[in-house]
């Protein structure tokens, strides 16, 4: 086991130096997919948060008792009727929203980010560390997610949330939708953007 | 001159390291190396080939193997406003005039935002200002309809430059055509401005030339309406006008219309070598025998295939790609059997994609892009198989 980390360090290292989506490069493509616009990619943030912290803390609390050779079903298991409770109640409760999401609810099982969690953290830590880690995780995915949506609705919508942004003199100037953002090469090159603005402020993170 | 020599003379100890506006020096450079030529063309040290030749010349001549297209261009560009205005006398000063004034603008653009992203980026990186985009910046204006919106040629300028461009090292290091990503950016981003059937005619005055537009007016390229055609004899009355369309009096895009042009340019090319004639003649073939192939096998479905191969060369940007696009020398393929391949291919897939995908009426700009893609791939290929081959041949010569 490396050496001990501060509980506040778990909880803030995924938010900048940590990050999962732009310094680890996981989950990728549940980017591409839900960025188009900013209400479902809120949606998905949330969901992987509640999902990953809750998934962290039952692995931990069983990580004393799950042998090592079958660790893999067991995570996928715990994740997998996580994924199933989130998915029910957002069709209850926001079928509107879960529509437009469609699989992607269900492929947060596969999720890089929570098998990465689980195996790295929750599996060596007790619960509460591990649910701060989820939790930070969670927000450091949800962050990146929402401000490449908030760019890709912007400038591919002229809309916020739905509601119009972009006010009509703009449109009556000669001003278009750029079209490309609602494509999925967009999101890709908007992840691009954020990872190199992020690694300019940090320099310790550049690659020589 | 002499005056501007000296001015430049008395200004540089300012630019030099330690002068109060160093932090201009590639500026300046640029501007000295713009206006006068350099008394070196290779580096002092390390370069093993020695030729008057540098990349300055290099862009110049493509630029100069351009301006056949670029002229008629202008002169065609107001042909068809003239036609739209309903007109029925072609006077030819006035037009070029008209012609000109339409694309003054989008050239004065496309380079103001290109050259001034290459001046913040040299700057920035301490370096040299570079030349890349001598031909960028006069292609952009050629392959976009002359209706495009300004600012819109200004955002994919900037978007082709810096994500295609200077990211990956600037000039010599585009892993895509940059021109054809500004026209790829336009297309995939603002589609109805970008195709259909008033984009490729203008149908407004310019300081005061020229007249408007007949009510009722389309204006839609040959491709365009062949790709809407229900039958060949439809097809047939587009086509048999092909004479025009050799000479490039058709609606489309700027500077790509006249095939004629296009080989009097590919000849200026070919003449001083800096294009390579495997590319375009192996895109010949690839055009021709896929043109061939579709025409083999005609269909209501896909109309353009109704065109013989003949046709598919002359129509739309297919020749201006191949002679001034695939044969890029930056983002072509390098080893010599590798162009073949390369040429053939992109040949091939314009017409694959014009013929059978019914959404791009056009598809030479996504067939060089595909294989610029692909180039880097082809060439690893055939140096391997070289390798190996004469890896064979010294096992054998071993042997024995």
């Amino acid at each position: 086991m490396a050496e001990k980390i501060k509980n506040s360090q778990v909880f803030l290292n995924p938010f900048s130096k940590d990050n999962p989506v732009i310094v680890q490069v996981l989950g990728i493509c549940s980017v591409l997919a839900v960025t188009a616009k900013l209400a479902p990619a809120m949606v998905m943030g949330i969901s992987v948060i509640a999902v990953l912290a809750f998934s962290n803390v039952i692995i931990s609390l069983l990580r004393n008792t799950i042998p090592t050779n079958i660790r893999i079903i067991v995570q996928l298991v715990v994740v997998a009727g996580l994924v199933v409770i989130v998915s029910q109640l957002l069709k209850a409760y926001a079928y509107a929203v879960s529509v437009q999401l469609s699989v992607f609810i269900g492929l947060i099982i596969t999720n890089c980010i929570l098998m990465g969690r689980l195996e790295a953290f929750a599996l060596g830590n007790k619960p509460w560390p591990a649910f701060l880690d989820g939790v930070g995780n969670g927000i450091g995915y949800a962050v990146i997610l929402v401000i490449v949506a908030f760019f890709r609705e912007l400038l591919g919508s002229g809309t916020l949330l739905g509601y119009q942004v972009v006010p009509d003199s703009f449109y009556e100037a000669g001003y278009v939708n750029n079209g490309m953002m609602i494509l999925p090469p967009m999101a890709l090159i908007v992840v691009a953007c954020i990872i190199w603005a992020h690694r300019a402020i940090n320099k310790d993170l550049q690659e020589n | 001159m002499k005056g501007l020599k000296k001015q430049l003379e008395r200004i540089r100890p300012h630019f030099q390291p330690g002068g109060k506006l160093s932090a201009l020096h590639s500026v300046y450079d640029g501007m000295e190396t713009f206006l006068f030529t350099p008394n070196e063309t290779a580096a002092e040290k390390g370069a093993h080939i020695r030729d008057a030749n540098d990349s300055k010349r290099t862009m110049i001549i493509v630029v100069m193997a351009l301006m056949p297209c670029f002229l008629f261009g202008m002169y065609n560009t107001a042909y068809q406003h003239w036609l739209a205005a309903g007109a029925s006398e072609f006077p030819f000063w006035t037009m070029m005039l008209y012609g000109f004034l339409a694309v003054l603008p989008r050239v004065i653009v496309s380079y103001l935002v290109g050259l001034g992203i290459e001046f913040v980026v040299a700057q920035w990186r301490k370096e040299e200002i570079q030349e890349g985009f001598l031909v960028t910046g006069i292609l952009i204006p050629m392959i976009c309809p002359i209706e495009t919106p300004l600012w819109m040629i200004a955002v994919a300028t900037a978007f082709a430059v810096i994500f295609v461009k200077e990211v990956f090292g600037g000039t010599g290091y585009n892993i895509l055509n940059v021109a054809l990503v500004t026209r790829a950016f336009l297309f995939f981003a603002y589609p109805k401005q970008m195709s259909g059937d008033n984009v490729f005619v203008a149908t407004d005055p310019v300081c005061g030339i020229g007249g408007a537009a007949a009510d009722g007016f389309t204006g839609a390229t040959p491709l365009g309406e062949i790709a809407t055609a229900t039958s060949s004899e439809q097809v047939g009355r587009i086509t048999a006008d092909w004479w025009n369309a050799f000479i490039g009096l058709i609606p489309g895009s700027f500077g790509e219309t006249s095939t004629l042009c296009v080989l009097i340019g590919a000849a200026i090319l070919l003449f001083s070598g800096m294009a390579s004639w495997k590319i375009m003649l192996s895109a010949l073939i690839g055009g021709l025998s896929m043109g061939a192939v579709a025409h083999a096998f005609p269909s209501a479905t896909f109309p353009a295939s109704y065109m013989s191969a003949f046709d598919q060369l002359i129509y739309g940007g297919f020749a201006f790609a191949i002679v001034f696009m695939a044969t890029d020398p930056v983002t072509a393929a390098r080893t010599e059997t590798g162009k073949w391949i390369y040429g053939f291919l992109v040949g091939a897939m314009a017409i694959v994609i014009r013929v059978y995908n019914s959404g791009y009426p056009e598809g030479a700009m996504l067939a060089v892009l595909l294989m610029n893609v692909f180039a880097p791939l082809i060439d690893y290929c055939v140096v391997q198989s070289n390798v190996k081959r004469r890896l064979n041949r010294v096992k054998t010569s071993a042997r024995s």
